[in-house]
């Protein structure tokens, strides 16, 4: 072991992963401390859609930075990580949403994002599986699905590779100004410190603006073609922006190995891991709401995890306000596997005093944040 | 001589006593392999009684019927792909 390291990282999900990977391959020496398994926290509980979002301009900015990063990345991931470019469809069920639809192209347009537009018969005919009677969608070609627990491993053996020491089944106490604090009273020294433990980020940092989202997803045993693109209702706009309420959206997902992915529950104050049956009720009933024929699927699991949700929606990335040897990666809420990447990027940047490929202010953790939604 | 009930197993006419589950008259089909696994090995009944999951067949165009629990109707078409 090191004397000392340049960084040390609280947190090995996919976030922690790829600021590792991100900071090594930048020449920094780095450790990560994490608890549990690798990528078992949110990482082991996501969907792994790589997704661009375009909730507002910074958010854009970064899932679409980051899109790209694992697109350029896809060719190396090793087969485990099942990265699957089945394009994310965007279902409109009236013409409200699908003047969301329009609006939605549009800005993809304006930004160079592939999308096409889909009447009710060219819908029908993607997703045969799809109730009749929706308008129409809008279809993302270079939308991803990846299983990011093989991903953030993946993630961590490179950046092990480049140097980095991990340390699984330590768990960090505090982060001081002269590195991490384990439980037993170790101090693993590190010029800075990084919070990347995702909705148990205020535990290391109280204070900060993350909360617990939590939310529920079931799987299915295989039926290879059920689905074809990653599902998404636009009624999920209405939804997942809903601050206060529980709600629930339809979203199915194919996985390379024919399985169902299906979500999606939203939930603040939630704290406890068991499913709620109510709310997999409400999920599953608006899902079939969308695939009648989910019905008849077997489901073979169902699980909870907890999102860390900030109040506009935007990840932390970057020092703290009051700490500069603090810096924060976390706040990514549903987003964390695309964004993972692009915040490892950005970290980097930061400590290395490289220039970024996009501005960096929107995700700092001094900025004024206004409730979004 | 008892009721029978005549069924298609993988397109072959197979004709059980009524009350015979599906594993049986796929069984009866000469047919041993009734999937296979994700690694590609071939599975077949094992416990009979619906908790391990190794029979599963396609049954009426439904995939992952448990065949030892799904009693054989008249006409029923059975597909395996062992």
């Amino acid at each position: 072991m090191r004397a000392s390291y340049d960084v040390a990282i609280a947190g090995g999900g996919i976030v922690g992963a790829a600021c590792a990977a991100e900071c090594t391959a930048a020449g920094l020496t780095v450790v990560v401390v994490e608890p549990g398994p690798v990528g078992g926290g949110a990482t082991a509980a996501g969907m792994g859609h790589i997704v661009v979002m375009d909730d507002s301009p910074a958010q854009i900015a970064l899932t679409l930075y980051s899109r790209r990063l694992w697109i350029e990345l896809s060719r190396e991931l090793p087969a485990d990580v099942e990265y699957l470019p089945c394009g994310t469809m965007w279902v409109a069920s009236d013409e409200e949403e699908m003047a969301e639809v329009r609006r939605k192209k549009q800005v993809y347009d304006s930004i160079g994002v592939k999308a096409e537009v889909l009447g009710p018969q060219a819908l029908a005919e993607a997703e045969p599986n799809l109730r009749a009677g929706l308008a129409g969608g809008l279809f993302v070609a270079d939308d991803s699905v990846i299983y990011p627990p093989c991903a953030a491993r993946f993630l961590l053996e490179r950046a092990v590779s480049q140097g980095a020491a991990v340390r699984v089944g330590e768990r960090a106490a505090g982060l001081g100004r002269d590195g991490i604090s384990l439980r037993d009273g170790t101090l693993i020294p590190a010029g800075v410190t990084v919070n990347a433990t995702g909705a148990w980020a205020p535990e290391l940092t109280p204070g900060i603006e993350v909360r617990k989202r939590k939310g529920h997803l079931v799987i299915t045993d295989r039926y290879p073609g059920f689905v074809r693109a990653v599902l998404i209702e636009l009624g999920y706009l209405k939804s997942a922006h809903s601050i206060s309420a529980d709600s629930v959206a339809f979203n199915a997902q194919p996985r390379r190995t024919g399985q169902v992915l299906l979500g999606s529950s939203r939930q603040y104050g939630a704290t406890d891991t068991a499913i709620d049956p109510h709310m997999l009720r409400r999920m599953l009933e608006r899902a079939r709401e969308y695939m009648p024929g989910l019905g008849e699927l077997t489901a073979i699991r169902a699980w909870t995890g907890f999102r860390a949700a900030t109040p506009d929606k935007l990840p932390l990335i970057g020092p703290c306000a009051d700490n500069d040897r603090l810096y924060l990666a976390t706040g990514h809420e549903g987003l964390g596997i695309t964004t993972s990447l692009a915040t490892g990027r950005l970290l980097a940047d930061q400590l290395t005093g490289r220039a970024s490929a996009i501005p960096r202010e929107p995700y700092l953790p001094g900025r004024k944040q206004e409730q979004h939604g | 001589m008892a009721e029978v009930v005549k069924l298609s197993v993988n397109g072959v006419s197979v004709t059980v006593a009524r009350g015979a589950m599906v594993s049986a008259a796929v069984a009866a089909s000469g047919v041993s392999a009734f999937r296979k696994s994700v690694a590609g090995e071939p599975r077949g009944p094992l416990c009979g009684m619906g908790i391990c999951f190794e029979c599963r067949v396609t049954v009426n165009g439904r995939a992952h019927v448990r065949s030892c629990q799904v009693p054989c109707e008249e006409a029923m078409e059975v597909r395996t792909d062992g």
